[in-house]
């Protein structure tokens, strides 16, 4: 544990629905784009979940907060730099398989974070912790099954997954800083052995790319977030 | 590419005590794959609780060329068909 302060239950909250909603976002993106209609409607359940999740969070911080602000005026009215998600999410989703990478990357540490967050003494996140489980249960094993058919693959899907590992390698840093930072061992751990099966490796440490946890983020969101944000920046409070 | 993936016929058991049934076929590159592919394309709204995936070239279909041979000699044989019995309301998926 550093000696960070602990976090609040809202900062929790937020950091918690911001990266479900951007990386929902984000695979919501190959729809009508992926490599066939299985995958795409794979791809789009898995950012449906992720949506779900981010409106019980949202909900919930917006609850904790108590300025009258719901899990839409979170998502659709706040500016860039009031964001928590973390930079590995708002990521571009380059080739299949790199998002299958950052995928697996994400869904690995959210199946932690939420085992971790299931013993919460906050009811209301435990439930929505206990909940998301089972469906990122299923997000990590479909990523992971993913990165291993492609390493283990044709040389073309090889490289295009290891090229996935190196460039999002550094935002995983990200994901273990402050009260974050013990789920690291086990991560790597799991990580390393789906790795390991795909015939490749966690790569040697970089200087992580860190700030979107403090709301200091990559260009991409912000282009990210004037897509999503159209509607209820167009015609505030509209509603169908 | 794509048109090189293998084909997988889908079985869906909607709830349990009834039998799987045919819903359709998806592209997998193989068996662990398909069950994804199932399980996204065709469970998405709660339409089962078991799912069976078959290669599409296990199997042996009949002839349609043979379709007056195998089937047209049936259907004068009405008495084969239980019709002669009330079926008790309870009894269901009959």
């Amino acid at each position: 544990m550093g000696p960070s302060p602990a976090l609040s239950p809202l900062d929790l909250a937020l950091r918690l629905g911001d990266d479900a909603l951007i990386l929902s976002h984000r695979l919501c993106e190959w729809s009508g784009h992926a490599p066939t209609l299985e995958i795409d409607l794979a791809l789009s359940n898995i950012g449906l979940d992720l949506l779900g999740q981010a409106q019980f969070f949202l909900q919930h911080a917006g609850g904790l907060e108590g300025a009258g602000r719901d899990a839409d005026a979170l998502a659709y009215r706040r500016e860039e730099h009031e964001f928590r998600n973390c930079l590995l999410v708002e990521q571009p989703n380059g080739d299949f398989a790199r998002t299958m990478v950052r995928q697996f990357f994400f869904s690995s540490w959210q199946a932690l974070r939420f085992e971790a967050l299931a013993d919460s003494a906050d009811a209301e996140m435990a439930a929505i912790a206990a909940k998301a489980g089972k469906e990122v249960a299923y997000h990590v094993r479909f990523s992971a099954e993913w990165v291993v058919r492609l390493g283990d693959g044709t040389a073309e899907s090889r490289r295009r997954v290891a090229d996935g590992v190196n460039w999002l390698w550094r935002f995983v840093d990200e994901l273990f800083t402050g009260e974050d930072s013990g789920l690291r061992p086990g991560w790597e751990a799991a990580a390393g052995a789906t790795l390991a099966q795909a015939g490749l490796e966690l790569p040697a440490p970089v200087r992580g790319v860190t700030g979107g946890r403090e709301g200091r983020h990559s260009e991409h969101l912000g282009h990210l977030l004037a897509e999503m944000q159209y509607l209820q920046r167009t015609h505030p409070g509209a509603q169908w | 590419m794509a048109n090189h993936t293998p084909i997988w016929e889908v079985f869906v058991r909607a709830k349990n005590g009834l039998s799987h049934r045919h819903v359709g076929s998806v592209h997998a590159a193989d068996a662990s794959g398909a069950v994804q592919a199932a399980r996204d394309v065709y469970t998405r709204r709660s339409e089962g609780v078991s799912l069976w995936v078959v290669p599409s070239g296990a199997i042996t279909a009949s002839d349609p060329g043979d379709a007056d041979a195998l089937f047209a000699p049936a259907e004068d044989k009405v008495y084969r068909h239980p019709t002669f019995y009330v079926v008790p309301d309870n009894v269901k998926h009959i």
